[in-house]
């Protein structure tokens, strides 16, 4: 159950700005709690007071926004990624910063798992062979590989890395990790670096955030040690791989195959993986689905009832 | 591995002959190379010829086949005039987990032992079930037809799915793949029930004596069972009311466990949500009223198809052939 709305004297709603417009039914759900204002139409006046920014999509929260905001105390971020935001600028104000990353972890995951499935066993260039009639006249498609006893290495192994961790070991695959430091509490084993997990990997799963560090950080040689029957399968953000040199991997035959939620540059998906059997596509989507609007919902208006309360935030995002 | 071929040594020190079996099935060159070195092999695909008389030919051999492999799913059936052909056989070995096309009533009558393919592919049907789950509830195959065709850019984000989390999923069968379906979906966060012959006293699912209680229970069923005269249509048209307009359901048994028409029927007009299907009633005719259907996954049976699962195939079909043939119990029998 989401918090009590605050103290409401004469219609008194905390201010919230917006970074652009939110979804119909968000903005229908927070404005009875709130005022909101979308920030490229505040006046200066309410610009100035403003202490709370609900961003509410992915379009871009750069240092310039943040600075015409100058009594600016909290970020609350709809998105899992906060990539978008300028978090250096947050750091250096002290502007503290969170996501609603708990209220979507499972779908991601869920869908991430649905990639590895789909990819591994073809499901969807099966129904499509049998939806173009070709069961009929060519008779049985190709024989694929097994799911269960997959070697799989998750990056990153937050909420939602280690939901598909759990999910993924339900199938009987042997999981093993790479994140920033090794979780004692996780019952698989830790790999320091990308690459060492790729080498022991037939699949990896991508589920971090997108900073500098991990920018790019599927290259070339970590794809190579992944290996030509290894599936690459992406949900966190299409900057964690070199795109380019994905395409040049899987036409070349250096990868066994992917299953792609981002991309470096949506809606544009590189068109060379339309003629690939061995690719799954989707539209950014493994991480919405409308039942887990009313977490996201609850999550949001509850970091920002705890701030405007002086209580600790939900979900913070460390930066 | 020589075992069989010693036991038929004969005195003068002759090469030992390799026993004779029937082979009705067709076999990739690993299959076949196995096959060929320990049995003298009649190979009913190779032969051409139709198959009354392809049995006859062999019910009258000099050495006839004590035992034979007969594919699952296919046109051929074991039964009383297969059996009358080739009196001689004694064992049936089942290259499926499924044994509708064979006999047991006439088998047992005539104490022929049957053996099928146990557990060896098990883990991969429930991983293609699972598979189909999340792709119908999640929209992963359409979504997907969606992005190839460049629409993205174009008409903006495919309609979303369902959220698998907290879903009621009815298991008809739960057997080694129900079993091993129901563990996999418990990590998604789906509450698991299920419909049986008897309940079982080992599992922690809830247990429903009928598939229409289980239906009108769950927003998702998976039919996971054998195919035999009490299944035959299990899912008909009361079992998909019961599920009602927001249910989906998957199956991984055979396509005679649903009413297809009745199926079809409920898709077109909305009386259910979506559908899974890898068994049809009548492979390789997939009703073309599907193939426009957004909600409805549909793959050419190959749940069991994984290069992994046929070489552990062969494995077990031998090793069931060498148990009967040294006199062994069968590794996966049959029993009615």
């Amino acid at each position: 159950m989401p918090p009590p709305a605050p103290a409401d004297d004469a219609g008194d709603r905390p201010l919230v700005l917006l970074s652009q417009t939110p979804l119909p039914h968000f903005a229908a759900a927070l404005e009875g709690r709130y005022r909101l204002v979308l920030a490229a139409d505040a006046d200066a006046a309410t610009a100035a007071e403003a202490r709370v920014l609900l961003v509410a999509g992915l379009n871009k929260v750069p240092a310039e926004l943040l600075d015409r905001l100058p009594a600016l105390e909290l970020v609350t971020a709809v998105p899992v990624g906060v990539d978008h935001v300028d978090l250096a600028a947050c750091r250096r104000r002290g502007i503290a910063v969170t996501n609603a990353g708990p209220a979507f972890a499972a779908d991601s995951a869920d869908y991430a798992v649905g990639l590895v499935v789909a990819v591994l066993r073809r499901v969807a260039a099966a129904d499509a062979y049998v939806r173009r009639g070709r069961w009929a006249t060519d008779g049985d498609y190709p024989l694929t590989t097994k799911v269960s006893g997959k070697r799989v290495g998750i990056v990153g192994l937050g909420r939602i890395g280690s939901m598909v961790a759990r999910r993924l070991a339900a199938f009987g695959c042997a999981v093993s990790y790479n994140s920033r430091s090794p979780k004692p509490s996780a019952p698989y084993k830790f790999f320091p670096s990308v690459l060492d997990l790729a080498a022991d990997s037939d699949v990896v799963v991508l589920s971090c955030a997108l900073t500098e560090e991990t920018r790019r950080i599927v290259n070339r040689e970590v794809m190579e040690a992944l290996g030509k029957d290894g599936v690459l399968v992406n949900v966190g953000r299409g900057g964690l791989v070199d795109e380019p040199e994905l395409v040049r991997c899987l036409r070349e035959g250096v990868i066994g195959g992917a299953g792609l939620d981002v991309y470096e540059n949506e809606p544009d998906v590189p068109p060379e993986l339309f003629a690939m059997d061995n690719v799954v596509l989707s539209d950014h989507r493994a991480v919405f689905t409308p039942e887990s609007f009313r977490g996201v919902l609850d999550l949001v208006a509850g970091n920002i009832d705890a701030f405007f309360a002086g209580r600790p935030l939900i979900s913070p995002v460390t930066l | 591995m020589a075992s069989a071929a010693a036991a038929t040594a004969t005195a003068s020190g002759e090469p030992p002959s390799l026993p004779t079996l029937l082979l009705i099935r067709r076999v990739d060159a690993s299959f076949a190379a196995a096959l060929r070195e320990r049995f003298s092999v009649l190979d009913f695909f190779a032969s051409g010829e139709p198959l009354p008389a392809f049995l006859a030919a062999a019910g009258v051999a000099p050495d006839p086949p004590r035992a034979a492999i007969v594919m699952g799913g296919g046109p051929v059936r074991v039964d009383a005039a297969f059996l009358d052909a080739v009196p001689s056989l004694r064992c049936i070995v089942s290259t499926a987990a499924g044994v509708d096309h064979i006999d047991l009533h006439e088998c047992a009558r005539r104490g022929v032992a049957v053996a099928n393919s146990g557990r060896v592919y098990s883990a991969d049907v429930a991983d293609h079930a699972v598979g189909l789950l999340i792709d119908v509830l999640r929209r992963v195959s359409a979504a997907e037809r969606f992005v190839r065709r460049g629409l993205w850019p174009v008409q903006g984000d495919y309609p979303l799915g369902s959220k698998l989390g907290g879903k009621r999923v009815g298991i008809i069968g739960l057997g080694n793949i129900g079993s091993l379906i129901a563990k996999r979906l418990e990590a998604f966060g789906c509450v698991i029930s299920y419909n049986s012959r008897k309940s079982k006293d080992s599992v922690s699912y809830r247990y429903i004596p009928n598939v229409y209680d289980l239906a009108s229970e769950s927003d998702v069923l998976v039919v996971a069972c054998a195919l035999n005269k009490e299944t035959r249509h299990i899912v008909n048209k009361d079992v998909l009311e019961a599920l009602g307009k927001d249910g989906v359901i998957i199956n991984i048994g055979r396509g005679a466990n649903i009413d297809e028409v009745e199926l079809i029927r409920a898709l077109k007009e909305g009386r259910i949500a979506g559908a899974g299907l890898d068994v049809f009633e009548n492979e390789s005719e997939v009703p073309t009223e599907l193939f426009s259907m957004d909600n409805v996954v549909m793959t050419p049976h190959v749940a069991v198809c994984t290069s992994e699962s046929r070489s552990d195939l062969r494995d077990h079909t031998i090793g069931n052939l060498e148990a009967f043939f040294s006199g062994k119990p069968l590794l996966t029998p049959v029993l009615l």
